[in-house]
């Protein structure tokens, strides 16, 4: 693997973050970060769009006029998600009942048009299948850090398993049912910014 | 009567599109750095909203649900659509909005000069499926129903960026530490509001 498509893979994790630095894709990400387990399967959901979709639309880059592009994109994405969604209420019920509406949101979450509208639409195949699987993972990332804090700080568990052993709660240690209030979301996304943006001083907005 | 004017409390104020799901949050950070901007923004949400979920009620009651092509002939009553609901309603509202950009533009311009730019930028407002993608699960009865829905999610999410906006504004003369200014404070002030807006909670009329 080359340079090139290294960073391609690299950049979105920190430099180039699709959530905390382009900020793109936090429409509906937010509301499903109170358990690990429906953060991680909404960003391999989202990693299966993008993927797939970075590839076909560059894939018919050279065939799609410029005025109607959007619209190809828009249905290109629906049938995608149509078909995740299909997947998921056959293989994993609870958890498609649990992520409810924001799989098809998915349509409209903006990382994936952006990436389309930026990057496949003037990139070959394999570079844009290599960008959508690593911003789909910078996005990933940060959905399942702020879910990590909701669910431990919040309900003591991961993944649904109790991690905080009973000794400590009959210490006097008691779960933080704040956490789990939708708006400690933002601003724990707010504080992984103000982290990320400590160490990486060139993201600072002026 | 007062069961329209529950809905229309709730989906304002309780159920948030912006504070309770993070509905549209990708404009909402983008267009909020002036009060202008997000007032006419805000008023083409609510436009769009307003027509689009009725007519993706219809859509979903005449053409997709289970059963519900059983007007086309009785051989079609078990049939179940219910997977094509995605494309059919963002395909709806692409178009909408399109249609309406060109009405909005041919019978009113001055309208149009408020909102013109803003309208395409809609078509892909989560807000937009979202508020089509609830009414699916919510199940509403009527037409009426969805419409004041539609209509009431919509001044929600006008009231919540004319707000961040407000505070936009002031915030830029506050000092703010470095690390933390424009997008890392708009999300905690986001947050803060959010938490106000819980206090709303169990409002019932």
């Amino acid at each position: 693997m080359s340079n090139t498509n290294r960073t391609l893979l690299s950049d979105p994790m920190d430099d180039n973050n699709p959530i905390t630095v382009q900020v793109l894709g936090i429409c509906s990400a937010l509301a499903i970060t109170v358990q690990l387990k429906a953060a991680l399967v909404m960003s391999i959901s989202v990693m299966a769009v993008m993927a797939a979709s970075n590839v076909i639309i560059s894939m018919l880059r050279d065939l799609i006029p410029n005025r109607i592009r959007i619209i190809v994109q828009l249905v290109v994405v629906a049938s995608l998600v149509a078909l995740v969604d299909q997947v998921l209420r056959a293989y994993a019920y609870d958890v498609s009942k649990e992520l409810s509406i924001f799989i098809g949101l998915i349509i409209t979450n903006c990382i994936v048009m952006g990436r389309l509208e930026a990057f496949a639409l003037g990139n070959g195949v394999w570079r844009s299948f290599l960008d959508g699987i690593g911003n789909a993972a910078g996005y990933g990332f940060i959905l399942i850090l702020v879910a990590f804090f909701r669910e431990l700080l919040g309900s003591g568990n991961l993944l649904g398993y109790q991690v905080i052993p009973d000794f400590v709660y009959e210490m006097g240690y008691e779960n933080n049912g704040l956490m789990l209030l939708s708006p400690m979301a933002l601003i724990t996304v707010g504080i992984i910014i103000w982290i990320q943006r400590s160490r990486n001083r060139k993201l600072i907005e002026n | 009567m007062i069961d329209y004017a529950n809905l229309f409390i709730k989906s304002i104020f309780i159920e948030n599109m912006i504070f309770a799901y993070f509905l549209g949050m990708c404009s909402y950070l983008a267009m909020s750095k002036t009060i202008k901007t997000s007032v006419g923004l805000g008023f083409a949400v609510i436009f769009v909203l307003t027509i689009t979920v009725p007519l993706n009620f219809l859509i979903d009651k005449y053409l997709l649900k289970e059963g519900a092509l059983s007007w086309v002939g009785p051989k079609y009553a078990e049939l179940n659509l219910d997977f094509l609901s995605f494309i059919m309603f963002i395909a709806v509202i692409a178009s909408m909005v399109q249609l309406v950009e060109m009405i909005v533009e041919k019978f009113a311009p001055a309208l149009y000069g408020a909102l013109g730019i803003f309208l395409p930028l809609i078509a892909v407002n989560c807000a937009i499926l979202g508020g089509s993608l609830f009414m699916q699960i919510k199940n509403f009865s009527g037409i009426t129903e969805s419409a004041i829905y539609g209509f009431s999610s919509g001044i929600g999410w006008l009231l919540a960026i004319v707000a961040i906006a407000a505070i936009r504004e002031k915030i830029a003369y506050s000092n703010v530490p470095a690390p933390l200014k424009g997008l890392g404070i708009t999300f905690i002030i986001t947050g803060l509001m959010a938490f106000g807006f819980m206090s709303f909670m169990g409002i019932k009329l």
